[in-house]
């Protein structure tokens, strides 16, 4: 069976792409799939960083590319999760270095061994987007909840359609539940509904993730933070389950304390 | 005068001109990127003369991707690098009739046979070409990549995702955090010494080492080299 491609794209900067790469390919890896998270930001590459694999890289992309290496000798595999597996980005090149066809080929070769390739994209609409979007099955967005970034996410959807490639599917982060209970955040309904996309996921604002990024420890490798849960939500999703989209906030003691007594009724 | 050095020598792969110039065992491989004939010969020409300290006394590949070559071509290029010191080994090609003309020229049409012609040879360290040393009177960011078939010596730091590959030993006058390979064509004596030594990955010839993952101690000055084919970093002290 062929893998699927997922390319993670934004437009705009420093919304969560690698982030959301990264957390996912561990979600899919944590429920037994054969993962490859693909590093597609050439000169500027971070996936590798904020999965603590950086001193592991022998060979790149580019490695692959310009035929210096063989694909297999490219991946680096996780240190934590066995199905897991890395194909970084090269960071002395830059964009230019990668086509779209190479892209399309190097993924092509990976699908026969992996359920899932994950493409890291870089930010803009440029060349490396393209390179980012050209194997895709499926496309997810992810947008935070503030105007440029919608806007930007909008712009994107259009060019994913122009190639059709999608639908694609939107995933909104660092959300505020305090901010947008005050009317002072968008609220993700209004997001849903400016871009009128299929919603995939909900991910809240946790500082969990800053810490994760900076010790190379994806914050969905363990179950003790809300933005861990969302992504292996995401990752359930994208598996076919159907999993509702739950209230973004910490639960006082009192209502989860109510939640589980409901849910055991529920179930008996 | 060292300053100038280095910036024809740094970020030669960011250049826009679409030639690639890469490390490899054997030397330098240069990929002439696509175009016509006549403009590559003249961007290639402007990098060597750019770079003119960074290629004189190397030995270079040159790959010429499909394009259809004649002897006269050939010895047009043969030329070009003899003029700018550089020994042009190889020349690679897809192409069945660039590569017989290659042949006839002297040249030879596969890196992996240069493997082969070289392993008699005396290793590059002590009885190798003489190549100079190339010092870098800066701090290298990400990004950034030194390539240089002798030894490179860097006064100030190496940051992660900064590159440095040397044909022999190379010494950095400041904090070592990016990717460093010496002997990167073979030789396993070469050494790499840092006031600090904190690489992301560290290289010698065809050893790969990384840093342990503790939290650092106070730096010290180390010498990295290979022992008992593993890479072993020792402090430096007082002798």
């Amino acid at each position: 069976m062929a893998g699927r491609v997922l390319t993670i794209t934004s437009g705009k900067g420093g919304v969560g792409k690698t982030t959301a790469t990264a957390n996912l390919g561990v979600a899919l890896a944590t429920r037994g799939q054969r993962v490859v998270v693909v590093d597609a930001d050439i000169g500027l590459r971070n996936l590798d960083v904020m999965m603590g694999l950086e001193n592991r890289i022998v060979y790149d992309l580019v490695d692959v590319v310009e035929e210096r290496c063989r694909l297999r000798q490219a991946l680096v595999r996780d240190k934590r999760l066995s199905e897991l597996y890395l194909l970084p980005a090269a960071q002395t090149r830059d964009k230019t270095a990668v086509g779209p066809e190479d892209m399309v080929r190097i993924c092509e070769e990976l699908r026969a061994s992996f359920d899932f390739l994950v493409v890291d994209s870089p930010a803009g609409i440029e060349q490396g987007f393209r390179n980012a979007i050209a194997p895709a099955d499926e496309v997810l967005i992810i947008t935070n909840p503030e105007v440029a970034a919608v806007r930007d996410a909008d712009r994107v959807i259009g060019l994913i359609e122009a190639e059709e490639k999608g639908p694609a599917r939107l995933i909104i982060n660092r959300i505020k539940p305090e901010m947008v209970r005050r009317g002072d955040m968008m609220e993700t309904a209004a997001v849903v509904e400016l871009l009128a996309v299929e919603l995939i996921g909900l991910i809240p604002e946790d500082e969990a993730v800053i810490t994760a990024a900076n010790t190379g420890r994806p914050v969905a490798l363990s179950d003790n933070s809300l933005a861990g849960r969302a992504f292996h939500n995401i990752a359930r999703r994208l598996l076919g389950e159907d999993v509702p989209f739950v209230p973004l906030r910490e639960a006082g003691f009192f209502e989860r304390l109510l939640r589980f007594v409901r849910t055991e009724g529920e179930e008996r | 005068m060292c300053y100038n050095r280095f910036s024809h020598a740094g970020g030669w792969e960011m250049e826009a001109d679409g030639i690639v110039v890469k490390g490899i065992r054997q030397g330098l491989l240069i990929n002439l990127g696509e175009g016509p004939w006549e403009e590559r010969l003249a961007r290639l020409a402007h990098r060597l003369e750019a770079g003119a300290t960074f290629f004189r006394g190397g030995r270079a590949a040159l790959d010429v991707g499909a394009r259809p070559l004649d002897s006269e071509e050939i010895r047009r290029v043969q030329a070009l690098f003899a003029r700018y010191g550089v020994e042009l080994w190889a020349l690679l090609s897809t192409c069945d009739e660039t590569v017989l003309a290659a042949v006839r020229a002297g040249l030879v049409p596969d890196l992996a046979l240069g493997d082969r012609v070289q392993e008699p040879a005396e290793p590059v360290g002590e009885a190798g070409p003489a190549v100079g040393g190339l010092v870098v009177g800066r701090t290298l960011r990400s990004g950034q990549r030194i390539e240089h078939p002798g030894d490179v010596v860097i006064i100030g730091d190496v940051h992660a995702g900064a590159e440095v590959v040397a044909g022999r030993h190379v010494i950095v006058w400041g904090r070592l955090q990016g990717v460093v390979h010496a002997g990167a064509m073979g030789d396993a004596g070469a050494v790499v010494c840092a006031l600090d030594l904190a690489p992301t990955q560290l290289r010698i010839a065809g050893y790969i080492a990384r840093s342990p993952e503790e939290k650092r101690r106070r730096p010290v000055p180390e010498i990295a080299r290979v022992r008992d084919g593993y890479i072993e970093a020792m402090p430096w002290r007082k002798r």
